[in-house]
């Protein structure tokens, strides 16, 4: 396992979101977590990411214990996220953004590649980040994460309000870097979009997971998955 | 009436430009602080004061030059301000302003304290180092070498520090976290090792500042405490947290009330609070701050 997630609970302040969560993410795999609004999917990532004030349980990566680290810490293991606000940075420009988390391990995507991704960065290379489309955006939340040689990449719902074009493009990006190795724990709400990338589904609910299943058997679970998620 | 006296335009000129270094150089470190802490460093006039002390021990106990106090001071001041951060401020981190406020207001008035005790309320002296006594007559005025070193180095510090933060890859670190710090700590950056860091340069710009202000002011336990009321002003008016505004308009109040002081010397105390009144009527957020 590259990631193994145990009992997993959180608190925002005096509010107990995460109440033992339980999955685990092999290597080279792409995860899905699914869930209605609430269910506390983006949390888990946060958590997982430790930039939660208060956790308890075990989160294990690469063999390592990361519970008690701090944020800065666990990132050097060589996890990262690319956040569901996508947290592109407006006093930057877009290079800036780019080249702004520094690299934790060797082998990450060089500059050039990225560019080879998402060929609309390049072309607005000294823009102000926020001046950028929301597609746009996107990518370079997603493309500043490659180069940093992370081996987990966390997305938290990279297609969320986005034209169908580009969720089609994300879509290419997540399978190539499935190709070339790296492993993908994705949160998402659109779950068209996730049966056409993922290889395994969790649901989660009120806090803790209530189901797992692979893509696979996908149709098997329909009717309870539109059960679980309400649509 | 005004031909007789251009010698004395210069002249308070001059005077508004020297003032004006120490307005930029003292806000930029409170901009700095500000936009990283969100702190309202109150203690930063105590902190200027001690740098100017710093200097002058340094010479009469140590025997070590200006010049060395030039690099030395700031370097001191600025670590004992990040062992503030590390043991108080850092304490306060998510608060209300207001409480970082009052105990940075309180640090100064212990500090001040404490020094107005053992030194009393006068000035000690401090020479001008030999290098930069005299001065060259421009013809239409009088410029002593050290004023004219002081306004220049004081313009280079400040344009040096915009750069670094505007344009170097530390500077995108720095203007990330004051964004969003708990996303930039996990792209793997030690954002609080950060925070005490940036805490001691700014207070090392201060200290840098009353080093370069007590061969022209003297040392004096008090000279911060005069100085820190009109700069915050000018913090105000450059708008909160903004680099380039606490510079320039650091600069350009000084010069405003130099020019006051010739034109109408009985407002030269006030214009500065006037202005402040009249740019937070129409720009709450200061000329160059952000909304």
């Amino acid at each position: 396992m590259l990631l193994d997630v145990k009992n997993l609970q959180a608190w925002y302040g005096e509010s107990h979101i995460l109440h033992g969560v339980d999955f685990s993410v092999r290597e080279g795999e792409v995860v899905t977590l699914l869930g209605r609004n609430g269910a506390g999917k983006t949390t888990t990532l946060k958590s997982i990411m430790g930039m939660i004030g208060k956790r308890t349980g075990s989160v294990q990566f690469d063999g390592h214990e990361t519970i008690g680290l701090s944020s800065d810490r666990i990132a050097h293991l060589g996890l990262a996220i690319c956040p569901e606000e996508r947290g592109i940075f407006a006093s930057l420009n877009v290079l800036e953004n780019l080249m702004l988390p520094p690299q934790v391990r060797p082998g990450g995507l060089p500059v050039e590649q990225i560019f080879g991704l998402f060929p609309n960065l390049k072309e607005r290379i000294s823009s102000q980040g926020t001046k950028l489309s929301g597609g746009e955006q996107q990518m370079l939340a997603i493309g500043r994460i490659l180069r940093t040689g992370a081996r987990l990449l966390m997305l938290d719902e990279p297609t969320e309000g986005l034209a169908p074009v580009i969720i089609q493009q994300i879509g290419h990006t997540i399978a190539r870097l499935k190709q070339q190795g790296f492993t993908i724990l994705l949160v998402e709400q659109n779950f068209r979009f996730a049966s056409t990338v993922a290889d395994r589904f969790y649901v989660m609910e009120h806090g803790r997971i209530i189901d797992a299943f692979a893509n696979v058997d996908l149709t098997a679970n329909m009717n309870k998955l539109h059960d679980y998620l309400g649509v | 009436m005004f031909n007789i006296s251009t010698q004395a335009l210069f002249a308070q000129l001059l005077v508004g430009l020297i003032n004006g270094s120490f307005y930029a150089l003292l806000s930029l470190g409170l901009a700095v602080i500000f936009g990283m802490l969100n702190i309202i460093n109150f203690a930063h006039g105590a902190l200027y004061m001690m740098g100017a002390f710093c200097a002058y021990f340094l010479l009469n106990v140590l025997g070590i030059n200006y010049w060395m106090a030039l690099i030395l001071a700031p370097l001191l001041i600025g670590v004992l301000g990040a062992v503030l951060e590390r043991t108080m401020l850092q304490r306060l981190a998510g608060l209300d302003h207001l409480y970082g406020l009052l105990l940075t207001f309180g640090l100064a008035l212990i500090i001040q304290g404490l020094f107005q005790n053992y030194f009393g309320s006068s000035g000690l002296p401090y020479a001008i180092p030999q290098q930069l006594t005299g001065g060259q007559n421009l013809g239409f005025m009088f410029l002593p070498n050290y004023r004219a070193w002081v306004v220049i180095f004081s313009l280079t510090v400040c344009l040096a520090t915009w750069y670094a933060i505007e344009k170097t890859k530390l500077g995108a670190y720095l203007r990330a976290a004051t964004e969003n710090p708990t996303l930039v700590r996990a792209f793997g950056i030690n954002v609080p090792r950060m925070i005490t860091l940036t805490y001691g340069f700014g207070v090392g710009l201060a200290a840098l500042a009353g080093v370069l202000s007590a061969p022209i002011n003297q040392v004096r336990p008090l000279m911060g405490a005069d100085l820190i009321i009109v700069v915050f002003a000018v913090v105000v008016i450059g708008g909160m947290g903004s680099i380039m505004g606490s510079i320039v308009t650091g600069f350009a109040l000084g010069i405003l009330e130099g020019l006051t002081k010739y034109f109408y010397p009985e407002a030269s105390n006030t214009v500065v609070f006037v202005i402040m009144a009249i740019v937070l009527t129409v720009k709450p957020n200061g000329l160059f701050g952000r909304a």
